[in-house]
C-alpha cells in the first residue's frame, strides 16, 4: 500500500483550522499548524519600549526644530524645541535601561558596531545625542558655555532625524509579520508620528506669535503618520488585522482620533492659545497611542500561527507554479 | 562596506587554523518514538531549570508545548486521522490468507497516524538572533553553531522576536537569554551532544553537516522507494530564507504540522532595505522641518 491522501472529509493534519465549530462545513481558513500552537516567540519587552518609541521620537524631531528655528532667528521657539529635546532624551534612557534583563549591562550596547542590528545602531546614536541634547538645553536655559552649546545643539540636530526614524526600523527588523511586512512603511509611520508630537509639544510652550512653525510642523506630521498608516495597512491586508482587533486595535483608533482632531484644532487655532492647546495635547496622546498600536500589534500578530503560515505556504505554492 | 553588502558571519571567519568543520543535527523523525530522552538528557547535562509545575496539555503526549529558555529539545507529538502505512505488505492478501487461516487480519481502514518529532534550534547560516544582537553576546562558534555568551547578554530581548522559528527566549527570573548551544563544551571535548548521545533510535544524529546531509538524502530515497511519497527533507539545502541550517529534519507531513514555519525567512535579509525606508523617512523629518520654519514665524 502507497501512502494515502486522507479520506475525503477526514482532518488531515491535526490543527487544521476549520471553523469556530469543530467539524464545520465551512472552513475559516486554510492553514495546518501544530494545535494552534504560535510559531514565534512574543517580544519579552514591556511598556517601556513603545513609551521610549515616544519620548526619543519626540526628542529626535525636536531637535532639528529647535537648530531650524535658530537659524531663521527664531530664539524663543528654538529654546522650547531644545528643552523638549533635551527632556525627551533624560526620559529614554532610562526607559530603555529598565527594559533589559540585565540593567547594569546597558553599557555592553556599546561593545560592537553593528548595523545588521537597529538595536545596535540606535544604541550608538543614543549615546551621541544624549549628552549633546542635555548638555545643548541645559547651556541654553542657564546661559552657560554658550559657544559649546551651540555645537551641541548642531550635533543634536544632526543625530535627531535618525533617532525617530531607527525605531520603526528596529521593529521592522524582526519576524513579526505585521512589523516585517511593513518593513518600507513603519519609518515614515514613526517619522510622522514624532513630528506630530515635536511640533505639539513646542506648541504648548512657546508664546503663539513664535510658534506658527511648530504648529505648522504638528499638522504636517499628522498628516505624514496618518497617511502612511493608510499605506502600511492596505499593504499588509490580512496580516494588518491586528490594528483592527484587540488591544492593539483600541489604541489604533485613538491614535488616527487624537491625531486627526489634534491636528485640525491645532490647524484652525492660529494665534488662539486654548485651542492650540487642545490641539497640541490631542497630538501628543495620538502620537503616544501609534506607538502603543504598533507595539501591541507585534504581540497579537506573533500570537497566531496564521499569519506565519499563510503567507509563507502562499510563497511556497506560487514559487511551484 | 556599503549597506547592500552585509556580511553573513562565515563560517571559520575570526578563527583562522582553529576553524572545524561545521557540525550538526539531522533529526529522522521517522524513527522518532517520542521517548522524550533527549528533552532529559538535554536538562540534566545542561542543567537547564523546570519549566514550571507540569502541565496536562491535551495535546497528545506534549505536555513540554515549545521550545524556549528552559527547553531546549522539544518533542511534538502529532495524532492525524489517517491509516497508519505499513511498507511492503499487502494487506488485502494478508487479510485473504488469514480468513482462510480462521485468524483476525490486518485491515485497512481509517486508523490513527502518529507522528513524532524532536525540535531544537537550528543554528541558521543566516542567523537573525546572532545578527540583531546588540551586544555581540550571540556569536558564531568554531563548529558554526550559534552560542548565547551569557557573561555579555544584558537581556536586550532583541534576539527574541527576530528568530523566525520562535526558539530563544528570556528567563524572566534570570533576565539573560538562553538556547541550545549544541553542547559547547562536549564538542570541545570531542564528545557528541547530550541529546544524540541519549536517543534510543538514533532518530537524532549528529556529526559533520557535509556527512549529515548524504545520510539524509540516502535514508529519503530510501522512503521514497518504500511509498512514503510524504517524506522530506526540511531545511536541508542552502537555497532557503535562512541560507541552511545547522540542524535539519526529516519530516512525513508538511512543516507546519510540527510547528515549523514552512519557509522561514531571516528578517536581515531585508535590512538594507529597512535602512533605506528609515534614511528616506529621516529626510522627511529634515524636509518637514525646513518647511515649516520656512512659512516665517506665524
Amino acid at each position: 500500500m502507497t501512502p494515502s491522501q486522507p479520506p475525503a472529509g477526514a482532518a488531515s493534519g491535526n490543527g487544521r483550522r476549520r471553523g469556530r465549530v469543530r467539524g464545520s462545513m465551512v472552513p475559516e481558513a486554510e492553514f495546518r499548524s501544530y494545535y494552534g500552537r504560535p510559531i514565534l516567540k512574543e517580544p519579552a519587552w514591556t511598556l517601556e519600549v513603545p513609551w521610549y518609541f515616544f519620548a526619543g521620537g519626540l526628542a529626535g524631531a525636536s531637535a532639528p526644530l529647535a537648530v531650524a528655528a535658530r537659524v531663521t532667528g527664531n530664539q524663543r521657539l528654538a529654546s522650547s524645541a531644545l528643552t523638549v529635546a533635551g527632556a525627551g532624551i533624560a526620559a529614554s534612557v532610562p526607559l530603555l535601561v529598565s527594559d533589559l534583563g540585565r540593567p547594569e549591562r546597558f553599557h555592553h550596547m556599546l561593545r560592537v558596531f553593528k548595523p545588521t542590528s537597529p538595536m545596535s545602531m540606535g544604541s550608538w546614536a543614543l549615546a551621541a545625542m544624549g549628552p549633546a541634547a542635555v548638555g545643548a538645553a541645559v547651556s541654553d536655559r542657564l546661559g552657560i558655555l554658550p559657544g559649546l552649546g551651540r555645537v551641541a545643539e548642531v550635533i543634536s540636530g544632526v543625530i535627531g532625524p535618525s533617532l525617530c526614524t531607527y525605531t520603526g526600523a528596529l521593529v521592522a527588523n524582526t519576524a513579526v509579520p505585521v512589523w516585517h511586512e511593513a518593513r518600507r512603511e513603519l519609518p515614515l509611520v514613526f517619522a510622522g508620528s514624532a513630528l506630530a508630537s515635536a511640533g505639539a509639544a513646542s506648541t504648548l510652550l512657546t508664546p503663539a506669535a513664535d510658534a506658527g512653525p511648530a504648529r505648522r510642523l504638528a499638522v504636517t506630521g499628522a498628516v505624514v503618520e496618518l497617511a502612511a498608516g493608510q499605506v502600511m495597512e492596505r499593504r499588509l491586508g490580512e496580516l494588518g488585522e491586528p490594528y483592527h482587533q484587540g488591544v492593539a486595535g483600541r489604541y489604533a483608533r485613538l491614535a488616527k482620533g487624537c491625531t486627526a482632531t489634534g491636528a485640525a484644532a491645532i490647524g484652525l487655532a492660529g494665534r488662539r492659545r486654548p485651542l492650540a492647546i487642545a490641539g497640541a495635547g490631542l497630538l501628543l496622546a495620538g502620537s503616544a497611542f501609534e506607538r502603543l498600536a504598533v507595539y501591541k500589534a507585534g504581540f497579537q500578530s506573533a500570537r497566531d500561527p496564521k499569519y506565519v503560515v499563510k503567507p509563507q505556504r502562499e510563497r511556497i505554492d506560487a514559487a511551484n507554479r | 562596506m556599503t549597506l547592500t553588502d552585509l556580511p553573513t558571519p562565515t563560517f571559520g571567519g575570526g578563527y583562522d587554523g582553529e576553524a572545524r568543520p561545521r557540525m550538526g543535527f539531522f533529526t529522522d523523525t521517522s524513527i522518532c518514538i517520542g521517548c522524550k530522552a533527549c528533552e532529559v538528557a538535554c536538562k540534566e547535562w545542561n542543567l537547564v531549570p523546570e519549566d514550571g509545575p507540569l502541565r496536562i496539555s491535551g495535546n497528545s503526549y506534549d505536555n513540554t508545548l515549545a521550545l524556549g529558555a528552559n527547553t531546549w529539545r522539544h518533542v511534538a507529538f502529532i495524532e492525524q486521522d489517517r491509516p497508519v502505512q505499513v511498507p511492503d505488505v499487502d494487506l488485502a492478501a494478508a487479510a485473504a490468507a488469514a480468513a482462510g487461516a480462521g485468524t483476525t487480519a490486518p485491515q485497512a481502514r481509517e486508523g490513527l497516524r502518529w507522528l513524532m518529532s524532536s525540535d531544537v534550534c537550528k543554528h541558521c547560516t543566516s542567523a537573525a538572533s546572532l545578527e540583531v544582537c546588540p551586544t555581540g553576546a550571540l556569536f558564531r562558534t568554531e563548529f558554526g553553531t550559534v552560542v548565547v555568551q551569557q557573561d555579555i547578554c544584558n537581556g536586550c530581548g532583541y534576539c527574541v522576536p527576530a528568530c523566525p522559528f520562535g526558539v530563544i527566549e528570556r528567563r524572566e527570573e534570570d533576565g539573560r537569554v538562553f538556547k541550545c548551544t549544541l553542547c559547547y563544551d562536549r564538542l570541545k571535548d570531542g564528545m557528541e551532544p547530550a541529546c544524540a548521545h541519549a536517543c534510543p533510535t538514533k532518530s537524532i544524529q549528529f556529526g559533520p553537516l557535509e556527512e549529515l546531509r548524504e545520510r539524509a538524502d540516502a535514508k529519503l530515497e530510501k522512503l521514497h522507494e518504500a511509498g512514503f511519497d510524504d517524506a522530506r527533507l526540511y531545511l536541508r539545502d542552502e537555497a532557503n530564507g535562512i541560507g541552511g541550517a545547522g540542524a535539519f529534519f526529516l519530516l512525513l507531513d508538511e512543516p507546519e504540522v510540527y510547528g515549523f514555519p514552512p519557509d522561514p525567512v531571516s528578517t536581515t535579509r531585508d535590512v538594507p532595505g529597512v535602512w533605506r525606508a528609515a534614511a528616506v523617512a529621516a529626510g522627511v523629518v529634515v524636509a518637514a522641518v525646513a518647511a515649516a520654519v520656512a512659512g516665517g514665524r506665524r
